[in-house]
């Protein structure tokens, strides 16, 4: 792919300004385009090949502290033209909120960090070898053990993607990425009809990054058969034990409820909280935008400013929650550079790369002082209420007896209230891997309500 | 906004009108390699949003996405491609990157192609894009006024307008041209409710509503702007004295409507095709078998009136129907797309269905609803020692494979001695399929349609749904709290 950055930035100066001499008093323009190869086989044929490339355009103008924002998909330079206007024409429906203005121009990012964040040796790999790659995976899987009877397939994708930003603050920045990964997701029959699935991936911006796929195959299919005849428990209260892939999305919570948006809308129970006690000492979260190579990386945030590593929660203590300008101006302080901005909406807080800090214990060790419990293997389900922090979610994974993990567990809740949660981890593993833009290593929490029968 | 703007440039009189001709070249293209089969799907969308917060109209949005999707099946395997650019030049690369999943093989004959004759379940005389700005901003107004009025203890109002209407035309290599425009609305109001020094209790509530209407849909019973906030103002308020919601399993009793949810991830996905084809769904080769309780019929409805998930096509371009999924209790038959249609040799059943043209149609719900039964609601409750009655929920999710499927109660209240108590704590449910669908005991006579609000995710496409259920009364399900 040949690099488009140069094409996009001419054309989001271009469209900044088209909307300014529409009358606009500034304009941000995002271009981003993008080019995806899916290749889907199941039982080793194949079920589909996609590939399509992509473009779209994002404006947001502000015209006396009115605001605006519109997407379009159709980049001919006269339909440019005509929406540009459009655009400023319609600010005048909003109503004046003096934040609703550029960030200052001495916040702006002046050089960008070269971040490493795509592999030009992954774009040669064509639609046959995509296809290839898959089989082998699904192949892996399928001949691992004789009680993987079925599949959902082997997935491998790719999506290279350049993105371009443009203010009338003087701002001019752009940057590609890409992506590639392998999924695959065996299944096996149980008693009573019931199907058991799972899945493994291997995903990274560099394509030789990637796990073989034999050992993706494999992977997946160990844990699917492991969860041959999962049962329900007895109500109770035990110590619960999460695995990395399901300990990010209680990492990804804590997000949720710490950044500008959530404390100037009211929606998160750490308002009023910065400065004190919201986990047990042994927690520290932090987003990093400046890891090279990292999947959630960026060189400048979708405001413009400069990224840079913020850390949310040092030793159990809430230290920043994560803002984009203008949260950071709604709530009196200064953007931490954490605006995310799709193409076509308002910048918001976003995370780039989050993950909580590793520790010091193995795994096996963290399973071996849990005398009685349950160990999560994956979670199920939307329920968390930011507002108050009340956390019930489906779940599975195995019931640990004596240290040792044994029969597989499903259909069955755990709960807490988030704060009692964050403050009750009493283990964290040093297993951190960071596959994807949100992650965590193992991690206990000393004591949940696991509903079942 | 000129009508115009709702005119599809793929449309006759348009700057890239499509015709038979035209369709039958790309489809020909898509063919070359020894296809099986071919369509073309355009697609053209025009949106609108407005948000109110703190009073004022603080954002107003607009966005236009156009383009075309090819897709070439041969056997099982599909070849997918689109493009944003509708000059011939690129319509054809992307047909022949479509086709090039075929190797091989001769083509079908060229067929003639004709309309299909569609019904209209959403006539809208005026769509809401073309109507004033100001009535909208109207609404807004109205929501927010309705939920401060409720109580003095809400603090925080958030309304939103989505209005969009999306205009799509399907052309098949076996000789079908089917054309739909649908419109649709979303309308939404969230609440924050505050207690004591510094909000030391804080709640939020929501309430919404919409489908495929114009501004009329604001004139129906219980859908005025005001009264959506007061509902949301109602919701918080009523959380503020939540308290912890109990564990285990016990009875519990759904509400109507907005239930239906449980239906929809509890069965319906189970019932797509596309995983029964595959045999990985847990209802997979049980066509004919006892599979819920006598009291449960199930149906699939794309054809109620202005209902968010109600189509006149879908995206193969088959019109929308009404489909029996359970009779009685005993499962006869599955939601299709065409691929899954031709494999179990049925005709299509109007459920093939996708997120844009960037995307493959796969088969999906419509409105999804359980039919009412003997009971009135009143002796469902009082039937009941000790449980959940459930309310209001925002959302579910399910395994396919494995049938157990979690949904999360936003307003729920205990029951004890036959009588609702206590408001609790958000809480998710957690249940397999089947087992669940066998535990049904009662039916209420109260059957509702849900409104508008539903949105579905299945592998990454997510597309407007609605849900109906009566009251429904499970005798066991586990309930995920905190109390022994």
């Amino acid at each position: 792919m040949r690099d488009v950055t140069v094409e996009l930035r001419e054309i989001a100066q271009r469209v900044v300004q088209l909307a300014v001499k529409a009358g606009a008093d500034d304009a941000e323009v995002q271009v981003s385009d993008g080019t995806e190869l899916t290749a889907k086989v199941r039982l080793c044929e194949p079920e589909l090949v996609q590939e399509a490339g992509s473009r779209g355009l994002g404006i947001r103008v502000f015209k006396d502290y009115r605001q605006a924002v519109t997407y379009t998909s159709d980049l001919r330079a006269d339909s440019l033209e005509r929406f540009a206007a459009d655009t400023v024409a319609l600010a005048r429906l909003s109503e004046p909120d003096e934040l609703h203005r550029l960030p200052d121009a001495s916040d702006l990012a002046t050089s960008l960090p070269e971040l490493d964040l795509y592999d030009v040796d992954s774009e040669p790999l064509d639609a046959a070898e995509a296809l290839a790659r898959a089989v082998r995976g699904e192949k892996a899987a399928l001949e691992f053990d004789k009680r993987v009877t079925n599949s959902e397939g082997g997935t491998y994708s790719r999506v290279l993607g350049a993105v371009a930003l443009a203010t009338s603050g003087g701002f001019v920045g752009s940057y590609r990425g890409s992506y590639s990964s392998l999924t695959v997701e065996p299944i096996c029959d149980d008693e009573g009809g019931k199907k058991r699935n799972g899945y493994w991936w291997t995903g990274s911006r560099f394509v030789a990054a990637l796990e073989d796929p034999e050992s993706v195959g494999r992977e997946a299919a160990r844990r699917t058969v492991a969860q041959l005849g999962a049962t329900k428990v007895d109500t109770c209260e035990v110590p619960v034990v999460f695995d990395p892939e399901a300990a990010r999305a209680i990492v990804g919570m804590v997000f949720s409820v710490a950044n500008g948006s959530s404390f100037y809308r009211k929606s998160s129970y750490l308002i009023g909280r910065e400065g004190t006690e919201v986990a047990s000492e042994l927690v520290t979260i932090e987003d990093d935008p400046l890891i090279a190579r990292a999947p959630g990386s960026r060189p400048y945030d979708g405001d413009g400013l400069p990224t840079r590593k913020n850390v949310i929660i040092d030793g159990g203590v809430l230290k920043t929650i994560l803002c984009d300008t203008y949260t950071a101006r709604k709530l009196g302080r200064a953007s931490t550079g954490s605006a995310g901005r799709g193409t076509g909406s308002s910048p918001a807080p976003t995370t780039s790369n989050l993950f909580m800090r590793r520790g010091h214990r193995s795994r096996e060790e963290i399973v071996k002082k849990t005398e009685r419990g349950l160990y999560v293997t994956s979670m199920m389900g939307f329920g968390f209420n930011p507002v108050t922090g009340d956390f019930s979610r489906g779940a599975a994974g195995f019931w640990i007896e004596n240290g040792e993990l044994g029969h597989p567990v499903s259909e069955v809740t755990i709960s807490a209230n988030f704060d009692d949660l964050l403050k009750r981890i009493d283990m964290v593993g040093d297993d951190l891997v960071m596959r994807s833009s949100t992650s965590s290593p193992t991690l206990r929490v000393s004591r949940m309500t696991v509903a079942g029968r | 906004m000129s009508n115009d703007t709702f005119r599809a440039p793929f449309a006759p009189g348009g700057e890239y009108a499509v015709d038979a001709e035209i369709a039958r070249k790309l489809l020909s293209l898509a063919l070359e390699r020894g296809g099986d089969y071919a369509d073309l799907y355009f697609e053209y969308r025009v949106s609108a949003d407005y948000v109110l917060e703190e009073e004022k109209v603080k954002a107003v949005g607009r966005g236009i996405t156009m383009g075309l999707g090819v897709r070439v099946l041969k056997g099982d395997a599909t070849g997918y491609a689109y493009s944003e650019d509708l000059s011939f030049e690129r319509m054809a690369h992307a047909a022949r990157m479509a086709g090039q999943i075929a190797a091989g093989g001769g083509a079908p004959a060229p067929v003639e192609i004709k309309p299909v004759v569609l019904p209209d379940f959403y006539p809208v005389a005026q769509p809401s894009l073309l109507m004033p700005p100001d009535d909208k901003l109207g609404l807004l107004r109205a929501a927010d006024q309705g939920a401060r009025r409720f109580d003095a203890r809400i603090t925080k109002v958030e309304a939103s307008l989505v209005e969009q209407v999306r205009e799509v035309l399907v052309v098949t290599s076996d000789g079908h041209w089917a054309q739909d425009r649908q419109p649709l609305i979303r309308f939404g109001v969230r609440a924050v409710a505050e207690e004591g020094q510094g909000g030391k209790k804080r709640q939020s509530g929501s309430s919404g509503g919409g489908g495929r209407y114009g501004l009329d849909y604001f004139a129906g019973d219980n859908k005025s702007p005001a009264w959506h906030g007061a509902e949301a103002a109602r919701i918080a308020i009523a959380m503020l004295d939540a308290r912890e919601a109990p564990a285990g399993e016990m009875e519990v009793v759904l509400g109507p409507a907005d239930s239906g949810i449980l239906l929809h991830e509890a069965v319906g996905h189970g019932l797509e095709a596309d995983f029964n084809r595959k045999g990985t769904s847990n209802y997979s080769g049980q066509i004919g078998n006892k599979v819920a309780s006598d009291l449960c019929t199930v149906v699939d409805d794309g054809t109620l009136p202005s209902s968010r998930g109600s189509i006149n096509a879908d995206d193969e371009g088959n019109p929308g129907q009404r489909n029996v999924l359970i009779e009685n209790g005993t499962l006869v038959g599955y939601m299709h797309d065409r691929l899954s249609a031709r494999h179990f040799g049925v005709d299509a059943s109007g459920n093939g269905r996708r997120q844009s043209f960037r995307y493959m149609p796969m088969p999906r719900m419509t409105n999804t609803a359980l039919l009412p039964g003997p009971h009135s609601p009143e002796e469902i409750i009082q039937s009941v020692r000790r449980g959940v009655y459930a309310r209001r929920f925002s959302g579910g999710q399910v395994n396919i494979s494995n049938g157990d499927f979690v949904f999360s109660l936003t307003e729920s209240y205990l029951i004890e001695d036959g009588k609702l108590t206590a408001p609790l704590k958000g809480v998710n449910l957690i249940g397999n399929g089947p087992d669940v669908l066998r535990h049904v005991t009662m039916l209420g006579n109260d059957y509702q349609l849900s409104d508008g609000i539903w949105t579905c995710g299945k592998e990454g496409q997510s597309v407007p749904v609605g849900v109906g259920t009566p009251s429904v009364k499970i005798d066991k399900i586990t309930v995920g709290g905190t109390e022994k």
